[in-house]
């Protein structure tokens, strides 16, 4: 038996979600082999350090671009080809894209957003997010293939020093994996995202107006955060949607999240729960907010963040 | 075109989430449920493609009778049809296909389901159902125009978005962004009226054998107290973060 990953790559490097995934299956795997599945990784050996022994390297140039149809067949062949039992994905945008679809080739169960090691085995058991993290559900896997869609940050890299040998993979691609077309991609380069970020900064309605975003710009910057806002920040064009997190907008699962002027609602709170620590700079003492966070600073954001930034640029100074 | 949202019957976003015997069903005592919020923004674009280009719209709900309030509201906001599997939804495949199989019956252009749901958080109804009906899939899709048999759409990936294109039979995922937030419609005294009269058929469910089981929640454990740092002393803020929350 073998426990298979979907170890995934941009521009040819690993995204820390494949490293992650892998540490994971490590685990699973007990003393069984762990075999990743790679698309046009640059070095694909990388994946030895942790805990994978062999990979399945697909060279492609029909698979530069993402495609979940023709990604989830070629991973379907590969677990059949190595007779695993358990996959193991993230739950980035596009992992969450080609998993169900995936599923259902494989005709395996899948649970998402899985937030630890199994609970066991034998029944195999995970422990989930649900309510948007305001709960955590056990869920049994009863197939005998069964997929895993580990949450980003939930179990963390463990290096594993081993060699993984390198085979060529070249899956069947059929017409239908390409029937959805991607015509174009636009992505913010060099810019961390808020799935990646370890750090994530985040502005509210307290901060006014779009033009009062530099402060929160600069904190990024110094920290190598991602920025994101709330709900009505995004709703009144003052940031792009795509910065908007909460439980209607993109979840965040980030070491540190500092909310500025950001009151703390249910709906925002339930979105960023999942990140480890998180610190509220507020001028209203009451806001709900500092009943969620571990530190808080109670003022004016527009003394606070400049003074703020000036230690943060210090403390980098010191520390790099 | 002939349009099916897929409706999921969730607890409002400010709902208390508690759970009843011994930890293994979520409880609905003074819950308000309401229409899946990534739902209700695909089923507004799905009565512009009626109002603009002429489509017939059905939504379809997995559930109990207690979900027929939230499919005549889906009525109210000027669905055609409503069609309730008679059966408690319990895993993402068994759903699926539940609503694989009314999709076929009824022959439908486009689906529309929800990236997720607010509960459950699954993400997979959508993808699946779409392997099922061996239907094109397009997820978390922000953004879907429809000319002939031939649809645009545009997807929300980490750090950026893509633009696809597809044929029908189409299934994809929905959330804010398929219209504005602004453009949600709240039912009317007469959309309410007439949902009445509407027809909302329940259909007997198909015989599946689900593939996850739920067996326990457990709710996170209390938070500590929040550690309050003075503004005139941002260096034991930077101090916390570096040395107890390795966090920086
Ligand atoms: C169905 C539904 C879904 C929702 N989904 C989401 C979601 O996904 N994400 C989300 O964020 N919201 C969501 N909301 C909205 C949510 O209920 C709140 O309205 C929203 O989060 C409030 O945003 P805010 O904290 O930026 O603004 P406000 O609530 O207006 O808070 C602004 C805060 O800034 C503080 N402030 C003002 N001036 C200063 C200053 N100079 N310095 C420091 N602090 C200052 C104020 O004390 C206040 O606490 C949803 C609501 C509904 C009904």
């Amino acid at each position: 038996m073998s426990v298979l990953v979907y170890t995934e790559t941009e521009d040819g490097k690993f995204k820390k979600a494949a490293f992650e995934v892998a540490s994971y299956a490590k685990e699973v795997a007990g003393g069984d082999d762990v075999v990743a599945v790679s698309f046009n990784a640059a070095d694909a050996s990388e994946l030895g350090q942790y805990g994978v022994s062999k990979v399945l390297n697909i060279q492609n140039d029909k698979l530069s671009k993402f495609n979940a149809e023709a990604y989830a067949d070629a991973l379907k062949q590969a677990a059949e080809k190595e007779g695993s039992k358990i996959v193991v994905v993230s739950q980035s945008a596009n992992s969450k894209y080609l998993a169900p679809l995936l599923a259902v080739h494989l005709n395996a169960g899948y649970a998402s957003n899985v937030m630890a090691a199994p609970e066991s085995t034998d029944p195999f058991t995970v422990k989930r997010s649900a309510f948007t993290n305001k709960a955590f559900n056990f869920t049994k896997i009863t197939t005998d293939v069964k997929i895993v869609g580990l949450s980003q940050n939930a179990f963390g890299l463990k290096e594993n020093q081993g060699d993984a040998t390198l085979e060529d993979f070249s899956p069947e691609l059929k017409k239908g994996d390409f029937s959805v077309n991607v015509e174009s991609v636009d992505k913010a380069k060099d810019k961390v995202t808020i799935a990646d970020a370890e750090i994530v900064v985040s502005g509210g309605r307290g901060l006014k107006g779009p033009e009062n975003w530099g402060m929160i710009e600069e904190m990024a910057e110094i920290l190598g955060a991602a920025t994101a806002c709330s709900k009505p920040v995004s709703d009144m064009g003052w940031r792009p949607h795509s910065e908007h997190v909460g439980q209607t907008g993109k979840p965040v699962a980030s070491n540190l999240y500092i909310a500025v002027g950001i009151s703390g609602a249910i709906q925002h709170l339930a979105g960023i729960n999942a990140a480890k620590t998180k610190v509220v700079i507020n001028n209203d003492p009451e806001a709900p907010f500092f009943k969620a966070a571990d530190y808080g600073v109670v003022g004016d954001a527009f003394e606070i963040v400049p003074k703020l930034n000036e230690k943060l640029k210090e403390f980098k100074a010191k520390n790099a | 075109m002939k349009i099916l949202v897929c409706i999921s019957h969730v607890p409002d976003t400010t709902s208390k989430i508690n759970f009843t015997e011994g930890d293994s069903k979520f409880d609905t005592n003074g819950v308000n449920f309401v229409i899946n919020p990534n739902d209700e923004f695909g089923l507004t674009r799905a009565m512009w493609f009626k109002e603009k280009q002429g489509a017939s719209v059905d939504v379809v709900n997995v559930g109990g009778a207690e979900t027929e309030p939230t499919l005549r509201k889906a009525l109210a906001i000027g669905a055609d049809n409503a069609i309730r599997v008679d059966t408690p939804a319990t895993d993402g495949f068994q759903v699926a296909k539940q609503l694989a199989k009314v999709a076929k019956e009824g022959e439908y252009d486009l689906i529309i389901a929800g990236r997720e749901s607010i509960d459950y958080n699954g993400g997979m109804v959508p993808g699946m159902l779409a392997a099922l009906l061996d239907a094109n899939f397009i997820n978390t899709c922000i953004s879907l125009e429809v000319e002939g048999d031939k649809a645009t759409a545009i997807r929300e990936i980490d750090g950026g978005k893509e633009t696809l294109t597809a044929s029908l039979p189409l299934v994809i995922g929905g959330q804010k962004g398929l219209v504005e937030e602004s453009d949600l419609k709240i039912p009317n005294m007469r959309g309410i009226m007439q949902a009445r009269k509407k027809p909302l058929n329940v259909v007997a469910a198909e015989e599946v054998s689900t593939q996850t089981e739920a067996v326990k929640f457990k709710k996170p454990a209390p938070k500590g107290d929040v550690k309050l740092v003075d503004p005139e002393n941002l260096d034991e803020l930077i101090d916390l973060l570096h040395n107890e929350a390795k966090a920086i």
